[in-house]
C-alpha cells in the first residue's frame, strides 16, 4: 500500500458545549480527489481550518506523508505542504497576474524584484494548470472570475503542494470554465497531489472525485469510493432523512403580464433585451457568468443605468431603486456579503431596513416591534440564529441568504429579482428557498430567477430564457428545454446568438 | 438552554458597551497611584471633577457630531477650524453690537452650513471625506483669520452678558454644573435617541456598515450623507460657540488640532474608522478620559512633551485593547 498523503485519525474538536467534531479520520492517497461534503455547519469548515492550522484539534493526529503534521498556524500549514483555496479568492485586484502568484514569496536580487525570473515562475505555474494564455502583466481586475481562480490555484502551485484543499471552487464559476477547472485538477492529480474537494455540488463532486466523505453535526457519517454510492444515498447521509423532493413542484397559475421590458439596454450589457413577466410565473434566466444576467437584473431595479421601457403594471413611478421598491420590486444580491447584507448589524436591522416605516412614527422607531418582526420572520424561515439581535455576519451562509430574502418578504414586494439565490449554501436552505420560490408563485407573486446552475432552473421554473453576451433569446416553457439546449444557447451555439 | 446563551450574550455585550468606561478607570487608578498625596486631592477633588468636565465639553460636543460622521464611515478633519472660525465670528458679531442670541445662533448655523458643503461635496461628487474636509480644513481656517484680520476679536466682558458665563462654574464647590456641560449631557441624550432609535440613527449605520446595501434598499444614500455632515456642523457650531465662551474672546488660531482629540475620543469609546459601529456613550467616555488624562498629567508636573507622549500611547493601548476583545468576542 502507498504512503497516504495526508490521514487523519479521530480528529475532535469542541468550541463550547458544541461538538463540531467528533472523530472524524480519514485517508487521502497520492492523486486522489476525495470529495468532502455536508451541509453548512456540519463541520467542514472546521475540518478545514484544522488542517490548515488555524484550528488545533483537540483530541485525533494528523499526518502527513505518514510524518505526524500538527501545523500551529496557517503559515506553519503551508510550508509543510498544506495549501488552502479559500471559496472567497483572495487576491490583491490592482497588482499584476504574476505579482499576485508570486505575492510573498518574490524572487529578488540584492532586495530588487527579479522580474525576469517572476515572470518564469508565474507562467511555469499556470502552464501546469494549462492557462498559460494569461496574460502576465495584466492587473487582476481586468481577469475573469474563472481566470482569477486559475491565478489563485498557481500560486497554490508555487509552493509544491502536497495537499490542496478547494472550498467550493465551482460556485461562481460557469458550466465552461469547471470543465477547465476539473481538467486542471487532473494535471494535479497526475503529479500526485491529494485534493481535498468540498462542494455544495453532488453532480460535480460525483464527476471529479474518487473517494467521499460526508460529514453530519461532526461526524464522519459515510465514506468510501465514489464509484459505490449513488446521489440519493449522498444526499440521505447528508440530511439523515430522505431528501424525496430538491424541488417541490407547488402548483400555481399564471396570470396577466405585470412586469413588460422592451428594448432594455445598458452601457455594456444587457443589449437590447425585451420579455414579459405574468403574475405567479417564476421565469429563470439561464447564461455563462458575465453573460448579462446580473446586468439585467440590476438595470431593471435601477442600480445600474440602461435605456428602454420598463414597464410595471402599477401607479408608482420612478427608475431608481428605492421607487422600484414602491413598485413592488425587490431584488436579492448573488454577492450578499458586499451588497446584499450589513454583516456587522443585527439581523432585525438588515431583515426591516427596507421598510421601518411599520415600526416608527415621526421617525421614531418602536424597536420591540421591530424585533417581533424579526423574530416571527426566524421563526418562519427556519433561520439558524441566536435571536433577533444577533449579528448576520456571524450566521452561517444559508442563514444570511434567508436574512436577506426574508427582506423581500418583509417588504411585501411582488416582482423578485432572485440573483443566484441559492449560490453557495447547503442543500437543506437551498430546498427550503425552492419551496419558498414555489410558495410565493402560489400566492400570485413574480419571480425573476438568474442562475448559473442549470439543474435548479429545470427543477423550479415555468419558464426559462437564456442570456449570450448581453442578448436574451426567447422565454420557453421548462418543457421545452433540456440541459444541453441550454447550454448550447448559453455559449452562443444556436442561431439567434449568433446573429 | 436558550435563555441561558442570551443571558451570557447580554453580558458580554455590555462588557464591550462597558469598554472605553474600562479605560477611563485605568487612567483614573494610574493618576491615584502615581501621585503625591496633596497633589492626589487636588485632582480628586469636586472642582477640578467639575473643570474636567468643562474641559471635557468642547471635545464632547464635536465628538457627538464625529461619532455619527464615523458611524456612517466617514471622516471630519475640519472640525477645529470650524470652531476657531464660528467662535470668530460669534465674536465678530456680539462685538459689532448684535444680540446675543444671534451670537449664539449665527455661528452653530454657520458651522451646519460648512457641513452642509462638506456633505454635498462628497456625496454628490463621489469624493473621499478625508480629502474634502482637509481641504475645508485650509479653508475655514482662512477664513477664522480674514474674518478676525489675523489677530483675536477682543469685546468688552460686559458685553458677552449669559453667553459668557456657559463655560464657568456658578457653584465651584458645590454640584451644580455649568450651563455648557448641561447642554452637553442633553445633546448626548438627543444624539443617542437619534443613532439608536429613530429611522434616521439606523439608515447612518446602515450607510456605515454596507452602502451598497443601503441602497439596495431604497434609503436615499446622498440625502442622507449631506444631512449627517449638516447636523454634524450643527454641534461643532455650537462647539465654536463654547470656545467663544471659554476664551471671552474669538481667537482664529485656537483648536488647532483638536479634530484629532474629537477622533480619538470617538475611537476609544469603541468607534470603527470602517464605519457601522461606534456608540455616543462611548464617545463621551472617550472624550472624558482625554480631558482626565490632560488634567491629570498637567497636575502631575510633567513636562509638555511627556503628556504628548503618554496621551498618544494611550490612544494606541485603547483601541488595541477594544480590537483584541473584539477578536475574543468573535472566537
Amino acid at each position: 500500500m502507498p504512503v497516504a498523503r495526508l490521514r487523519l485519525h479521530a480528529v475532535t474538536k469542541r468550541f463550547g458545549a458544541t461538538h463540531a467534531l467528533r472523530g472524524v479520520s480519514l485517508t487521502l492517497a497520492p492523486g486522489e480527489v476525495h470529495a468532502i461534503i455536508g451541509e453548512n455547519g456540519a463541520g467542514k469548515s472546521t475540518l478545514m481550518k484544522i488542517l490548515s492550522g488555524a484550528h488545533q484539534p483537540d483530541y485525533g493526529q494528523m499526518f502527513l506523508n505518514e510524518v505526524p503534521f500538527a501545523p500551529r498556524n496557517p503559515i506553519e500549514g503551508r510550508r509543510a505542504g498544506v495549501v488552502m483555496i479559500y471559496q472567497e479568492l483572495n487576491l490583491v485586484p490592482h497588482l499584476t497576474v504574476a505579482d499576485n502568484i508570486l505575492l510573498g514569496s518574490e524572487p529578488s536580487r540584492f532586495g530588487f524584484l527579479d522580474k525576469k525570473q517572476q515572470h518564469t515562475i508565474a507562467r511555469q505555474a499556470l502552464a501546469e494548470l494549462g492557462h498559460e494564455n494569461i496574460p502576465l502583466d495584466a492587473p487582476v481586475s481586468s481577469c475573469s472570475i474563472a481566470g482569477q481562480q486559475m491565478i489563485e490555484i498557481a500560486r497554490a502551485l508555487v509552493h509544491h503542494p502536497q495537499v490542496l484543499i478547494m472550498d467550493e471552487p465551482t460556485s461562481s464559476l460557469t458550466q465552461a470554465d469547471v470543465e477547465k477547472l476539473f481538467i486542471a485538477i487532473d494535471r494535479l492529480k497526475a503529479k500526485g497531489v491529494g485534493i481535498l474537494y468540498i462542494s455544495h455540488f453532488l453532480e460535480e463532486c460525483q464527476r471529479i472525485a474518487s473517494h467521499y466523505t460526508v460529514l453530519r453535526d461532526g461526524e464522519s457519517v459515510a465514506t468510501g469510493k465514489m464509484s459505490e454510492v449513488t446521489l440519493p444515498e449522498i444526499l440521505h447521509a447528508m440530511v439523515g432523512r430522505e431528501l424525496n423532493e430538491i424541488y417541490p413542484r407547488i402548483p400555481h397559475a399564471l396570470g396577466e403580464t405585470i412586469l413588460e421590458i422592451s428594448n432594455l439596454t445598458g452601457i455594456t450589457k444587457p443589449v437590447d433585451v425585451s420579455f414579459r413577466l405574468r403574475k405567479g410565473e417564476i421565469m429563470g434566466i439561464a447564461g455563462l457568468i458575465g453573460a448579462g444576467r446580473t446586468e439585467t437584473l440590476r438595470a431593471i431595479f435601477g442600480l445600474d443605468r440602461c435605456s428602454g421601457v420598463i414597464e410595471v403594471k402599477n401607479h408608482h413611478r420612478g427608475r431608481t431603486p428605492r421607487a422600484r421598491l414602491k413598485q413592488g420590486i425587490g431584488f436579492l444580491s448573488e454577492n450578499r456579503k458586499e451588497e446584499g447584507l450589513m454583516l456587522q448589524q443585527t439581523i432585525a436591522d438588515n431583515l426591516t431596513l427596507s421598510r421601518l416605516a411599520p415600526f416608527s412614527s415621526f421617525g421614531l422607531l418602536r424597536a420591540g416591534q421591530q424585533h417581533a418582526r424579526a423574530s416571527e420572520m426566524i421563526s418562519r424561515f427556519s433561520i439558524k440564529a441566536r435571536d433577533s439581535r444577533q449579528e448576520v455576519g456571524a450566521l452561517s451562509g444559508g442563514n444570511q441568504q434567508k436574512v436577506a430574502f426574508a427582506r423581500l418578504l418583509h417588504h411585501s414586494a411582488d416582482i423578485f429579482l432572485l440573483d443566484e439565490p441559492t449560490r453557495g449554501i447547503d442543500v437543506g436552505s437551498k430546498a427550503e428557498i425552492y419551496s419558498l420560490m414555489g410558495e410565493l408563485a402560489a400566492a400570485g407573486k413574480s419571480i425573476l430567477f438568474s442562475s448559473s446552475y442549470i439543474p435548479e432552473l429545470l427543477g423550479v421554473c415555468d419558464t426559462i430564457a437564456v442570456i449570450c453576451r448581453g442578448r436574451l433569446g426567447p422565454a420557453k416553457p421548462v418543457s421545452d428545454w433540456t440541459e444541453h439546449s441550454i447550454i448550447a444557447a448559453a455559449v452562443g451555439q444556436e442561431d439567434r446568438c449568433l446573429s | 438552554m436558550k435563555s441561558d446563551t442570551s443571558f451570557i450574550s447580554s453580558l458580554s455585550r455590555a462588557f464591550h458597551r462597558l469598554g472605553p468606561f474600562i479605560i477611563l478607570l485605568f487612567v483614573i487608578s494610574f493618576f491615584a497611584f502615581t501621585m503625591e498625596s496633596d497633589v492626589r486631592n487636588g485632582f480628586f477633588s469636586i472642582h477640578n471633577g467639575k473643570l474636567m468636565l468643562t474641559q471635557t465639553v468642547i471635545v464632547a460636543i464635536g465628538a457627538l457630531g464625529m461619532t455619527m460622521i464615523i458611524i456612517s464611515g466617514g471622516i471630519d478633519l475640519s472640525v477645529g477650524s470650524v470652531i476657531a472660525l464660528t467662535s470668530v465670528t460669534g465674536a465678530y458679531l456680539v462685538r459689532e453690537g448684535h444680540s446675543l442670541a444671534v451670537g449664539f445662533f449665527i455661528p452653530i448655523l454657520l458651522g451646519g452650513i460648512i457641513g452642509l458643503l462638506n456633505g454635498s461635496i462628497i456625496a454628490l461628487f463621489k469624493m473621499t471625506p478625508f480629502i474634502v474636509t482637509l481641504g475645508m480644513l485650509g479653508v475655514a481656517r482662512g477664513l477664522a483669520k480674514w474674518r478676525a484680520d489675523n489677530q483675536t476679536v477682543n469685546l468688552p466682558q460686559e458685553q458677552l452678558g449669559p453667553v459668557g458665563t456657559l463655560m464657568s462654574d456658578p457653584d465651584p464647590d458645590g454640584l451644580f454644573l455649568s450651563p455648557g456641560i448641561v447642554i452637553a449631557i442633553e445633546l448626548a441624550i438627543l444624539t443617542a435617541i437619534l443613532l439608536r432609535r429613530t429611522v434616521f440613527g439606523k439608515h447612518i449605520f446602515a450607510i456605515g456598515s454596507n452602502e451598497a446595501t443601503a441602497r439596495l434598499c431604497g434609503i436615499r444614500t446622498v440625502a442622507t450623507i449631506i444631512w449627517i455632515y449638516a447636523l454634524a456642523g450643527l454641534f461643532f457650531g455650537l462647539a465654536g460657540v463654547m470656545q467663544f465662551s471659554r476664551l471671552r474672546q474669538g481667537d482664529p488660531s485656537a483648536a488647532i488640532g483638536i479634530e484629532l482629540d474629537i477622533i480619538a475620543a470617538v475611537v476609544i469609546g469603541g468607534a470603527s474608522l470602517n464605519g457601522g459601529v461606534g456608540s455616543i456613550f462611548g464617545s463621551m467616555i472617550g472624550a472624558l478620559t482625554m480631558a482626565v488624562l490632560r488634567s491629570g498629567s498637567t497636575q502631575s508636573d510633567w513636562p509638555n512633551y511627556m503628556q504628548e507622549i503618554i496621551i498618544g500611547i494611550v490612544i494606541i493601548l485603547a483601541v488595541g485593547l477594544d480590537k483584541w476583545r473584539q477578536g475574543r468576542h468573535a472566537a
